[in-house]
């Protein structure tokens, strides 16, 4: 059997306030088998950010072991941990984040700006990937020209251009009404039937429901771990242009 | 990440706020400009200094007859004549380690006549030394030679002034001119030289062989009898001490004259090297006034940096965490912002440049100041801008690389 894309073990991450010692996330072990396509649930103060953002590499955990594609994470130096987000991990936030008065080609080229390719490559990588994402008409529009769906399908088309491994996706549909939620979702959906792994933040159960596996937290430990059906975003989405 | 990406950055976020960015050059852009200014005034007046020194000769001292006090009350330096040519050869022969040379020269002036024209003038009776002391060349005729100075010979030089105003354009050169009656024939006319530091006029001038001065032209006073003579020019070695040089000077004549320890000095001797440093030093005054101004200026621009920098830094906080989840380096956030600084301040060097030549040529013209400015003096002004803008932008950049990925990110 193939190696899980995401083993954790004991994962643990205590934050210093004052004197006191603030336990965020208490001792997580749990895989994540590539390909698949899983939902991470829970209150706020659960634990679930800390564990998306040590799952991004972007944090480094106090207790515990992380393997990303095999490779322990928790002895990197932040320089190798830059090249490891930079390579292997895609990241869609729930405001976007995309840098204002710069093009959607040059969004998500921004990545690749980091791995040293030429103008002329890096370019020709985002027009490929906003072609993907059904905006290869829009490579010249700014942020502000754009609607809140276009928008984070040009930050999804970021999180791909470096051909990741794992895609995590914050609140992706927080920011969005329900019905560019599923447009989003199903997306998702397609990039996961093409192989790549996705993690999404939800608190929503509808988004949830279109994962395979649903991960619930609470005060720090996964208290709820069960697979799910998918439903298919495609096909809610074409009911709903029906109605 | 490479160069050209991060400078289209850097101009990116320049040009985004372009009102702040000029605003923010402004201390630069005065700073430098008052460094050129200061450089062209500065080195414009040392070569104005240098090409006076040239024009006397270099390295000269003036030797007159000063007059002993009798009754108390002192006549005007060289007004008796107390030093000889005698004087002038026995510094030339007993200090030849110090001395290149010493000539001596008696004074005198009154009407020229030439044909119709005249024109008062100094005239000069001089020996050929003179004009190697004093490093005068000809533009056209000869020198004297030693038989027309032993013969007092009715020849004489005349200065570019003195030619112009006699002859206009014509050639002076076998033409006659007549002083106090006697005729002189013109053999040769002095190349300009300009004006003297004090503002007179160098090319004013008459010589004569120092002969024809004592025995033919000044004739009738008591000083035709002795050798006593106006004045002394005396020339030192190059590099020589010219203060040390004076002090042997001074301690030969005393000896010469025969004046008792505490007796005052019955000659003065002046240093016109020295009388020129002084000058040279007051414009160097001048530039170091101007010197603070830019450096207080490029201090303020400096900190105008760092705090629109650190402004910046803030308000792209979310923008920096991003940059580094998609897997920017801290060392790649930190030469973003060092880069984006240095533009800033190479630009208002650049516009300060521009500024500061336009300043300089304006100076030179209303004050009427030498302007001179040299292509090194530009580049140091310019990397002193670059600089600036790595020093007082190197904290702001670090505050950015150093930020924690996640809370750049949730900055709201």
């Amino acid at each position: 059997m193939e190696a899980p894309l995401i083993r954790v073990e004991s994962l643990a991450k205590h934050y210093r306030l004052g004197d006191t010692d603030v336990p965020a996330l208490r001792g997580v072990s749990l895989e994540i088998a590539r390909g698949s396509f899983v939902a991470v649930m829970g209150p706020s103060g659960s634990g679930k950010s800390t564990f998306m953002n040590l799952l991004g590499c972007l944090d480094l955990p106090t207790g515990g072991r992380y393997w990303l594609d095999g490779e322990e994470i928790s002895r990197l130096s932040d320089d190798a941990l830059s090249a490891l987000r930079n390579r292997r991990i895609g990241f869609v936030f729930q405001h976007f984040n995309l840098l204002p008065r710069t093009s959607a080609l040059d969004n998500v080229a921004l990545p690749l700006l980091y791995r040293g390719l030429t103008a002329s490559e890096r370019h020709a990588h985002a027009a490929r990937r906003l072609q993907q994402v059904g905006l290869g008409d829009r490579t010249h529009h700014h942020p502000a020209q754009l609607s809140g769906g276009q928008q984070q399908r040009v930050a999804i088309a970021r999180a791909l251009v470096g051909d990741p491994a794992l895609v995590l996706a914050d609140e992706p549909t927080g920011a969005l009404d329900s019905r560019t939620g599923v447009e989003i979702m199903a997306l998702l959906q397609q990039l996961n039937r093409e192989g790549i792994t996705v993690v999404v933040v939800t608190h929503e159960r509808d988004i949830a429901a279109y994962t395979d596996r649903i991960i619930q937290f609470r005060d720090g430990i996964v208290i709820d771990d069960t697979p799910n059906a998918r439903r298919d975003a495609a096909t809610d989405l074409a009911s709903l242009v029906a109605a | 990440m490479n160069f050209p990406a991060t400078l289209a950055i850097a101009l990116k976020a320049l040009r985004v706020n372009k009102l702040r960015s000029g605003l923010t050059m402004l201390g630069i852009i005065i700073g430098v400009a008052a460094v050129i200014v200061m450089i062209a005034v500065g080195s414009g007046a040392r070569a104005q200094v240098e090409a006076q020194i040239k024009s006397l000769g270099a390295n000269l001292m003036m030797l007159f007859s000063a007059s002993p006090t009798f009754t108390g009350a002192r006549a005007a330096a060289g007004a008796t004549h107390t030093i000889s040519e005698d004087d002038a050869y026995a510094i030339a022969r007993e200090l030849p380690e110090v001395i290149a040379g010493a000539a001596p020269a008696l004074r005198g002036s009154g009407q020229i006549v030439a044909g119709n024209s005249n024109w008062s003038t100094a005239f000069y009776g001089v020996t050929p030394d003179y004009f190697d002391v004093r490093e005068w060349g000809l533009a056209e005729g000869r020198f004297f030679e030693a038989a027309e100075i032993n013969g007092a010979a009715k020849v004489a030089i005349i200065g570019k002034t003195v030619a112009t105003n006699l002859f206009g354009d014509e050639s002076p050169l076998d033409q006659t001119v007549r002083i106090r009656t006697v005729p002189l024939t013109v053999i040769g006319v002095l190349a300009a030289k300009g004006q003297s530091p004090g503002g007179s006029d160098l090319d004013d001038v008459l010589l004569m062989p120092i002969t024809t001065a004592r025995n033919r032209v000044l004739g009738a006073t008591a000083l035709a009898k002795s050798r006593s003579v106006g004045s002394i020019q005396i020339k030192l070695h190059d590099g020589a001490d010219s203060k040390a040089a004076e002090e042997r000077v001074r301690e030969l004549l005393r000896q010469r004259h025969r004046l008792q320890p505490g007796q005052d000095d019955d000659f003065t001797l002046r240093n016109l090297t020295e009388i020129l440093q002084t000058r040279e030093e007051s414009s160097r005054v001048m530039a170091l006034l101007l010197a603070a101004v830019a450096s207080v200026s490029l201090l303020v621009g400096g900190i105008g940096i760092m705090n629109i920098m650190l402004v910046s830094v803030t308000e792209r906080t979310r923008e920096i965490g991003l940059r580094r989840a998609v897997g920017a380096r801290a060392n790649d956030i930190l030469q973003q912002f060092l880069i984006e600084s240095i533009t800033l301040s190479l630009i208002g060097g650049l516009i300060g440049v521009a500024l500061g030549m336009g300043l300089a040529e304006l100076i030179g013209q209303m004050a009427g100041w030498p302007i001179e400015l040299s292509v090194t003096a530009i580049l140091l002004a310019v990397s002193f801008a670059a600089a600036i803008g790595i020093f007082f932008g190197y904290y702001p950049a670090r505050k950015a690389a150093r930020m924690s990925p996640i809370e750049a990110l949730r900055h709201e």
